[in-house]
């Protein structure tokens, strides 16, 4: 059974970087995945060309590389990301991942799932004040050598939208000694931490830097007009941060210089 | 526990026995029923109903659902509405919504609703239902729900029932909405101690299509089948719309609290995904979602609006509680459901769906020709009716209404407190007030970026929605009412409601079309709450008349009040607007340093009902003059000046004035501005006070591009409207400059302004 879900609002825009159009990048949707067709936007807007996957296919689909993407999985009812991960397709993506070939971006939900999934370490609890929380936040790029972040310059800032419930990240201090030491925190919250994270990191890696977490959605600032009020890269107009496009173009450019 | 069904276990009233027991005592008047409406039953059957017919007539004869007391005034919605206002409506009022066309093949489809009582009994699941249940009524037009706003009253912020009641209904909104993926894009936020024992919690939701995806509740087609899909029937919600939604509080009576339902939001975000699947693929013929009086209300409407019959099989539904009855399950107001018209041909289309979502359905019978309603328990009949007369023939009551006798010495008794001459403190304390404040505390739980495209949320005046990619075709949205108004003129009041939403839409750019509205009133079995009633929808139907713009659906809430203490007839009204291209938005603020600031209108002494009169304990005399010509001018005004780049900030007058006008224009991006008054206060003849702090109607403030002051001012004087420069932004200053009166840092402002919410609920 392959019905298209359908899009409201499909564009069929020219992409800005024709070069970049033969990646694909697969988007996977969840019972429950909120942000997927932001996903697919943002892969669309950053020159690429999005391909949507069903969590329940064992295909992957040819795709280049892999975005998990924001919502409720399954509601969230026993932990975030805690039944996604046992999806068939996660087989495929944890496989094809593990080996530090296949770029996986998981963002905020995704990013519980790749705990979940043990392609990153730690884990998500919720915010220390208890809210859902939905905030324009400035974070530092840490580490500008993964495959999600290449396009930035080491410790740049950017701002993007963070929207979560279960946003604070947790890990035991080894674990966090070891993050630090080797350089996979690639995001930290700036201006002050919103959730109570350890060691106010908002986005991590693994030992590749292929697999990358974030807890804020880039795929929210990628377009003028629908982003955030401000920008850490530069004066904008209302709602015309897109700071976050840096992302979805730094993986394209990677897959099409490798 | 054993799985015995049928039967015997529940002794079945069938119809059979019914005929044959004219005698037994039935419990209608627990169900709700008053005598004369029970009679009536027993005359439309010819004998008296079974449990199961009882238990349906009285969900969908209850107030809730039946607008018995109400239909004779709604009527005028219909009346009032000339030819070329319905020019743009492709559905109008009597569907599950409105739809409304806003061009290249696209439409849109919007209503408001309350969910006051159960939001009070159980905030949390009574506000995350109330989401749940407008998202479905969107989603069973045909469209995809592409936003939803939430206007909450609550008591006042300091009494010690006020926090439970934020907390649990700003998070259950949060919790059910975030997880639809639906942006939540404003709403209104009120304290005010009339709200105290009855909060209203109204929640409005949009939705886009393509014309040719409208999508009726109707069951046609003889021999196709029935199928009820989503959530299990649980015993939730039981008798809430009879019971909950259609009588006050009262403290004599046993807790209702069984009667609130509880929400599933995975459920329904799965539900919504499954359902546009099951459009796209064209395989549903009818469809109707499951809200108050569930499979009652589901199987009656959709088979009286069709062929005219339905034949069910109740054991069918699936239970999360196998020991329900067959009246419980009928009534049951479990969520997340939607009950389907399917061909014979598309059952296995319709199956493989349902399989992908893991949706379970079950199906529950067939259409008919007969003109009856027949519905069985393991092959007896149990229900044996036409379903119009369950539907559509309720009673309707022509309650009386008269004028009250108090009204005459609130109206004379016009404000004559305070009118201090330091403005800055006032102003400081009108921007920290529980009304004026910062909202950002609430508004923060919610998510307004989902989607992407959000082109406007709040604070600004209206939400924004971008509906095509390609064209930046969009939407605006605002809704507004002002409780105390009303009180003080409800004809009036209704009016000004529907004028400040226009203009917020208008101020956002976009072109006011349609209108939806949730009429949130008292007990209507007293007279004078009544005649308030009859008075607002004279008043809305007149203004939406005069602004040509129809009403496309809504809601009525009765009964919000608690012993004797009615709520201030509040009338919340939410206007949808259309724009060619969502990226000639307006916003609130300004941001670009020596533009010029405009103030648009007239502005009167109009302090009466005003959040100044009200932060000093005042609610007398008459609400601000309405003019709704100078209204529709202001808006052809914003809107021109949108299309043409006239104006790069925005923002209407309305509670709070130009006070809280320049104050929120200024912290919209944290830029200051330095305003002269003395012209304006010459022109109008009025003093400092009166220039900051009275609510005229028909006003907004502007900033204009040094380039466009001449273009700008030459509109204005073409439409004859009036317009007075009255300062320029000032990047450098950091604060509101009002010159000659006080200098206010734009920090102390914000903390100010920001400070409220946090301090009573964090």
């Amino acid at each position: 059974m392959t019905v298209e879900t359908p899009l409201i609002g499909h564009s069929n825009a020219a992409v800005v970087d024709s070069s970049l159009s033969g990646v694909r990048v697969g988007v996977v949707t969840f019972p429950g995945s909120l942000d997927d067709r932001d996903a697919l936007r943002a892969v669309r807007l950053a020159g690429g060309t999005g391909v949507a996957l069903w969590h329940g296919d064992h295909d992957l689909k040819d795709v280049d590389a892999v975005i998990i993407p924001g919502g409720f999985s399954y509601g969230d009812y026993l932990r975030a990301g805690a039944i996604s991960r046992f999806a068939p397709l996660m087989e495929q993506i944890t496989a094809a991942a593990t080996g530090g070939s296949l770029p996986v971006l998981g963002i905020c939900n995704g990013f519980q799932v790749l705990t979940e999934a043990h392609l990153l370490p730690g884990s998500m609890v919720k915010n220390n004040h208890l809210h859902f929380l939905c905030k324009d936040q400035r974070l530092k790029v840490e580490n500008s050598s993964t495959a999600w972040t290449s396009s930035y310059a080491e410790g740049s800032e950017i701002v993007v939208p963070l929207k979560n419930q279960d946003g604070q990240f947790v890990a035991d201090e080894r674990t966090l000694d070891e993050l630090e030491g080797e350089g996979r925190v690639v995001f930290r919250y700036l201006g002050g931490n919103p959730n109570g994270s350890r060691r106010d990191i908002a986005g991590i890696t693994n030992e590749h830097g292929n697999v990358v977490g974030l807890m804020p959605h880039p795929e929210h600032a990628v377009e003028a007009g629908f982003g955030p009020d401000s920008s850490a890269l530069g004066e904008v107009e209302v709602r015309g941060g897109v700071d976050g496009l840096g992302i979805f173009t730094s993986v394209l450019q990677k897959l099409v210089n490798k | 526990m054993t799985t015995e069904t049928t039967s015997k276990k529940f002794n079945i009233d069938t119809v059979e026995h019914a005929e044959q027991t004219p005698e037994q005592p039935l419990p209608w008047a627990e169900l709700g029923l008053k005598e004369n409406e029970y009679l009536r039953v027993v005359e439309i059957l010819g004998r008296r109903p079974t449990a199961a017919e009882l238990a349906m007539y009285s969900v969908m004869w209850s107030e809730h659902c039946s607008y018995k007391s109400s239909k004779v005034h709604l009527r005028q919605f219909g009346d009032k509405v000339t030819e070329a206002m319905k020019e743009h409506l492709l559905v109008g009022i009597g569907e599950n919504a409105g739809v409304v066309d806003i061009g290249d093949g696209w439409a849109v489809t919007f209503k408001v609703e309350s969910h006051n009582h159960p939001s009070f009994v159980e905030p949390y699941q009574g506000a995350a239902t109330g989401v749940g249940g407008i998202v479905r009524d969107i989603i069973s037009m045909g469209a995809r729900p592409v936003a939803v706003m939430d206007p909450l009253r609550f008591g006042a912020i300091d009494h010690p029932d006020t926090p439970r009641l934020v907390h649990g209904i700003v998070s259950g909104i949060g919790g059910y909405g975030n997880s639809l993926g639906l942006p939540n894009i404003g709403g209104e936020v009120v304290f005010d101690s009339v709200y105290q024992g009855n909060p209203l919690v109204n929640a409005l939701a949009v939705g886009v299509l393509r014309h040719e995806d409208i999508r009726l509740a109707n069951a046609s087609g003889v021999g196709n089948r029935v199928v009820l899909f989503g959530a299990r029937t649980g015993g939730d919600g039981i008798g809430g719309a009879s019971v909950l939604a259609s009588e006050s509080f009262d403290s004599s009576k046993p807790s209702k609290r069984p009667a609130v339902q509880v929400g599933d939001p995975f459920a329904e975000k799965v539900l919504i995904e499954c359902c546009l699947e099951l459009f796209k693929a064209s395989v549903v013929e009818g469809i109707q979602d499951l809200g108050a009086a569930g499979i009652s209300c589901a199987t009656s409407e959709l088979a009286s609006n069709g062929d005219g019959g339905m034949h069910v099989e109740l054991t069918s539904v699936l239970l999360r509680d196998p020991s329900l009855t067959p009246g419980e399950i009928l009534m049951s107001e479990s969520q997340e459901r939607m009950m389907a018209v399917v061909t014979p041909e598309n059952t296995a289309a319709f199956e493989a769906i349902m399989d992908k979502w893991n949706v379970e359905y079950s199906w529950l019978g067939e259409v008919t020709d007969t003109g009856r309603l027949i519905i069985e328990w393991d092959g007896e009949k149990i229900v044996d009716v036409d379903p119009r007369t369950v539907a559509h023939d309720g009673p309707v009551y022509e309650r009386p209404y008269s004028r009250p006798e108090w009204l005459d010495g609130v109206q004379a008794d016009s404000f004559a407190g305070d009118r201090p001459s330091d403005l800055k403190t006032a102003v400081l304390e009108l921007m920290a007030s529980p009304n004026m404040c910062s909202k950002d505390w609430i508004t923060n739980q919610y998510d307004r970026y989902v989607q992407g495209n959000t082109a406007l949320a709040m604070p600004d005046d209206a939400g924004v929605v971008r509906v095509d990619e390609e064209t930046g075709l969009g939407i605006a949205l605002s809704t507004d009412a002002n409780g105390r108004y009303s009180y003080l003129n409800p004809y009036d009041g209704a009016r000004l409601a529907l004028a400040e939403a226009y203009r917020n839409v208008a101020t956002s750019g976009a072109k006011p079309m349609a209108v939806t509205d949730c009429l949130n009133f008292g007990s209507p079995e007293d007279p004078e709450v009544m005649w308030q009633f009859a008075e607002s929808v004279r008043g809305l139907a007149d203004a939406c008349q005069e602004l040509g713009v129809p009403v496309t659906g809504g809601n009525v809430s009765l009964y919000n009040q608690t012993g004797g203490v009615a709520i201030h007839p509040t009338p919340v009204v939410g206007v949808l607007g259309v724009f060619d291209d969502v990226a000639r938005r307006t916003p609130s603020g300004w941001r670009e340093d020596g533009q010029a600031i405009y103030l648009l209108g007239t502005t009167r002494d109009e302090l009466d009902g005003s959040e100044w009169a009200n932060l000093h304990g005042h609610l007398g005399g008459q609400p601000p003059a309405l003019d709704l010509g100078a209204e529709k001018t202001l808006a052809a005004i914003l809107i021109n000046s949108s299309r043409d780049g006239m104006i790069d900030a925005a923002h209407d007058l309305s509670e709070g004035g130009l006070a809280a006008a320049l104050s929120e224009a200024a912290l919209r991006f944290g830029v200051g501005a330095r305003i002269a008054i003395d012209e304006l206060c010459e022109r109008d003849g009025i003093d400092a006070f009166t220039a900051l702090f009275s609510e005229s109607q028909a006003r907004a403030v502007v900033s204009v591009p040094r380039s466009e002051e001449v273009r700008f001012n030459d509109m204005c004087a073409a439409r004859n409207f009036p317009r007075t420069r009255i300062g320029v932004v000032d990047v450098e200053s950091d604060a509101l400059d009002v010159q000659g009166h006080f200098t206010l840092p734009l920090t102390e402002l914000k903390e100010a302004h920001e400070a409220t919410l946090p301090k009573h609920f964090a």
